[in-house]
């Protein structure tokens, strides 16, 4: 069992978050864009985890388990989009899909 | 035990660092898949196995299978690995590195304020996340489950079309 | 039987609600029964409801029924409900029945018209608008009758209304009664505030309790109530949209004129009298306003040329007599003209129509004469109605009524008998310038051929009128010629005894306005039938053709209203064309556009871009909380 404060661990997990979002908002790519989520996604399971160690309660990892199910839902619709747009535009430039602009 | 954590943190920073740097999809996944399996291994040293052990089999298994299955289908090949260089010039990093570290700084500053506190030494059972699940958060795993569903029947959807359009 | 009171103006509402759901589509023989018969009907249960109200008078002398209660907020709960005393029963009874025999003139008179159907419809609501008026027991539903009369009005003045010039009559007729209507509006406003009910007999007490007489309060409702009688009864300075509202079909003139709409303004003061006793400054006020329009309305109507002009200069300057009257407290002299002038007015715009539909629709008086031969029926109703009109003595009833309200007037004028003056030199005009009509018209040579014939439902209503312009006086005559007084005692339970004028100097003045009116019957013989050439030279003169122009476009208050209100109205208008309060509209729209400008340069449609934003807003909240 771990004996460290659990100060590391959360460190751990806002570095990951922020590598994440630092991925979100470098690249172009909506593959790399999805991955980068995914890891934004992870590192907020992980804070859960080390709430749930703090406290003994088996809450934290309850909450963990439905972060799983939306990471889930989020690639399965995210991978569906992509290759929608990859058919619509012939590219997987996320900075190409701007038909919104104002 | 802490040993573990400590070397599993730092594989987990550093692929990551490495899976968002890549230019080739395959290799980024891979490093992902490596990130993924160390932070299920600081899961397993915080006391959740139970945790530990869906990281290994529906993130680094069953998502990530997913995208490489994707990856491999939209073909990404050494032409996109170039353009992906490319676009990813040292100028365009100084911006969300700025973001990314400011956001770092915030919120060590705000832990460093508390005390986050140190384990308790109530082990977590799967069986205590069971009771916990399908007990006061019925009502949530009822919600997953549509969630899930309405993602499948999207997914489906689109790809559907897809295929119609095709 | 009196409690079927409510059925006297809801028979003919019935009448207007199936003719407007016809559609114009029924038969013109249906049309004719429902919009004749339903005032006939209405004629005959009044007529009964009188009588039961004249051989057993309910106690105290007033019947109220209430129908229902229209709404109830607080102490605030007007009903539907109708108030018959014998001043509305007065009222009841000539509505209905002048107002059947106009109708039955009317069925002959506008058949073949498109719109035969409309117009009886409009008519009925009329007939009811009016008896509603004269039957509330509340002032607001009195009020709601009010409105109707304006709103028929405006319908039947504008019923040819293809030509636009009707339709100007129309909404000119609208608007200036508008002007009176608000006054109506805001005194009833007044009125509730101040004593807390709008029921008639009622507020009357209250009034006389809480205010003393001459007080401010009093005279500002009595003013308020004013403003609303003289824009209803054409006196002045409203009286400039009756002349024009002859656009509209003869028997509409008929009613207008006789039954309904005009005398609304007599009926108003003669119901709300003891607020008027109250406000002595106000009531002087009525006399002096009825005697100005007394003499400019007769001027005005010695210079037209329009038959139909005349005979509505001739009203305006009657009701002047019955204002006068009211204004000097002869209450039941007032309403003894009123009812005597609906005789004759009646009769005399029925006659003038059945002139005109054998001549074409000419209106001009210069382009007929000769009729008396050719015309004997049209011709003796005319010339009964204008004896009556000029108050020949003692045959016709116009005489006792006018002497009524001479004498009255006398009485109150103290040493300076201005008004009284005023009452004489225009029955002198009245009897000029109804006679040139009469010697214009009957006499002299035969100038627009006649053509065509009337039937029975036009030679009856001139005949049944006739005879009441000729009888309908003898109810009420003065100390000198029998001292009958049943009209004024039978109005005494509303107004009060009224007192008999009695003495040599009575009968010496009652001579003189008999011979005033024989006097203007003769100058107009002298004048217009044997036209001597020196009268016809001096009225060419340059002096007096300018005069007698200003006197045809009736002292020329059209041109001064178009100076004083209507052109400066215009004249904001098209300063304002591009509406000063846009500007400030426009401004924010412009601040909304800059803003647009300057913040769509954020919307570039980039997914990292909002991202990265959405980071940025992030981490400035949770700095926000770091640094606190």
């Amino acid at each position: 069992m771990l004996t460290v404060p659990l100060l590391q661990p959360l460190l751990l997990a806002v570095l990951l978050f922020a590598l994440g979002l630092t991925g979100v908002l470098v690249r172009r790519n909506f593959v790399f864009i999805l991955m980068s989520i995914e890891i934004m996604l992870n590192a907020a399971g992980l804070a859960f985890i080390v709430a749930a160690t703090r406290w003994g309660q088996a809450d934290g990892q309850v909450m963990f388990a439905f972060i799983l199910v939306l990471a889930a839902s989020e690639v399965a619709v995210g991978l569906a989009l992509i290759l929608r747009i990859r058919h619509r535009l012939t590219t997987l430039d996320a900075d190409a899909a701007d038909l919104l602009r104002g | 035990m802490n040993d573990a954590f400590y070397v599993a943190s730092g594989i987990a920073v550093l692929s990551t660092a490495l899976a968002i740097t890549r230019a080739n999809g395959v290799h980024a996944l891979l490093y992902l898949v490596i990130s993924l399996l160390a932070v299920a291994l600081v899961f397993y040293t915080l006391g959740a196995a139970f945790a530990a052990a869906l990281e290994v089999i529906v993130y680094a298994g069953a998502i990530i299978v997913l995208m490489v299955f994707l990856v491999m289908m939209l073909n990404l090949g050494g032409a996109a690995a170039a353009r992906e260089t490319q676009w990813m010039k040292p100028r365009v990093w100084i911006g969300p590195a700025i973001l990314g570290i400011v956001l770092e700084a915030e919120i060590v500053s705000i832990l460093a304020r508390g005390d986050a506190g140190v384990p308790s030494l109530a082990v977590i059972l799967p069986r205590d996340v069971g009771i916990a699940m399908f007990g006061p958060y019925l009502l949530c795993v009822e919600l997953a489950s549509m969630l899930l569903l309405a993602a499948l029947a999207g997914a489906y959807r689109l790809a559907y079309l897809e295929r119609a359009e095709g | 039987m009196l409690h079927a009171i409510w059925l006297v103006p809801a028979i003919p509402l019935l009448g207007a609600v199936i003719l407007i759901i016809g559609c114009g589509r029924l038969p013109s023989l249906l049309v004719s029964i429902i919009g004749v018969g339903s005032v006939a009907l209405s004629a005959i249960i009044a007529s009964f409801i009188s009588i039961g109200f004249i051989t057993t008078p309910p106690p105290g002398n007033a019947f109220t029924i209430i129908l229902w209660h229209w709404m109830a907020i607080g102490s605030f709960s007007p009903a539907i409900g109708f108030y018959l005393d014998p001043l509305s029963l007065i009222m009841m009874l000539v509505v209905t029945i002048i107002g059947f025999f106009i109708l039955l003139y009317s069925s002959e008179f506008m058949a073949g018209d498109e719109g035969y159907s409309r117009f009886f419809a409009y008519m009925n609501l009329f007939v009811a608008a009016m008896l509603v008026l004269v039957l509330a027991r509340d002032l607001l539903f009195l009020y709601a009758g009010w409105e109707g009369v304006g709103l028929c009005s405006y319908l039947l003045i504008g019923f040819w209304y293809q030509d636009p010039a009707n339709g100007l009559a129309a909404r000119k007729a609208f608007i200036v009664t508008r002007i009176g209507d608000t006054g109506l509006m805001i005194g009833l406003f007044l009125l509730f505030t101040h004593l807390g009910t709008l029921e008639i007999q009622p507020l009357m007490l209250r009034a006389t309790q809480s205010w003393p007489a001459g007080s401010t309060m009093p005279t500002l409702a009595a003013v308020l109530i004013l403003i609303g009688a003289i824009g209803k009864s054409a006196q002045i300075p409203l009286q400039t949209w009756l002349p024009d509202a002859m656009a509209g079909p003869t028997p509409v003139s008929a009613l207008i004129h006789a039954a309904t709409m005009v005398t609304a303004g007599v009926y108003l003061i003669a119901r709300t009298h003891m607020l008027f006793a109250l406000a002595p400054a106000v009531q002087m006020a009525v006399a002096v306003i009825g005697a100005a329009t007394l003499l400019v309305a007769a001027f005005a109507a010695l210079n037209q040329h329009d038959i139909k002009r005349i005979l509505a200069y001739s009203t305006i300057s009657q009701i002047g007599y019955m204002f006068l009257a009211l204004g000097v407290g002869a209450w039941s002299a007032a309403i003894f003209h009123f009812m005597v002038h609906a005789f004759f007015k009646a009769l005399l715009f029925l006659a003038a129509g059945a002139i005109t539909m054998r001549l074409h629709h000419e209106h001009d008086i210069f382009r007929m004469g000769g009729l008396a031969r050719r015309l004997p029926v049209a011709f003796w109703s005319f010339f009964i109605g204008a004896a009556s009109l000029a108050a020949l003595p003692l045959i016709t009833a116009g005489f006792y009524s006018k002497e009524m309200i001479l004498s009255a007037t006398w009485a109150e004028g103290g040493r300076i008998p201005v008004l009284w003056a005023a009452g004489v030199i225009t029955a002198f005009l009245t009897s000029l310038y109804i006679f040139r009509a009469v010697f214009i018209v009957f006499f002299g040579d035969l100038k627009t051929p006649v053509s065509g014939h009337y039937g029975p439902r036009i030679t009856l209503p001139l005949i049944a009128l006739s005879l009441l312009a000729l009888i309908g006086g003898f109810v009420e005559t003065p100390e000198g010629l029998g001292g009958i007084t049943l009209f004024s005692k039978f109005l005494a339970s509303v107004f009060g005894e009224a007192p008999v004028v009695s003495g040599s100097a009575a009968n010496l003045r009652l001579l003189a306005a008999s011979l005033v009116s024989l006097a203007g019957a003769g100058l107009a013989y002298a004048l217009y039938m044997r036209s001597s050439p020196r009268f016809t030279a001096w009225a060419a003169t340059p002096a007096v053709l300018g005069w007698r122009r200003f006197l045809f476009t009736g002292w020329g208050f059209d041109r001064l209203y178009n100076a004083l209100a209507v052109r400066p109205f215009l004249a904001i208008v098209r300063v304002n064309r591009n509406d000063a309060v846009d500007y400030v509209y426009q401004i924010i729209a412009l601040t909304c556009r800059m803003a647009h400008q300057f913040l769509h340069q954020s919307q570039t449609g980039r997914i990292r871009w909002y991202a990265g934003w959405l980071a940025a807003g992030s981490l400035v909240t949770i700095a926000i909380s770091v640094l606190q």
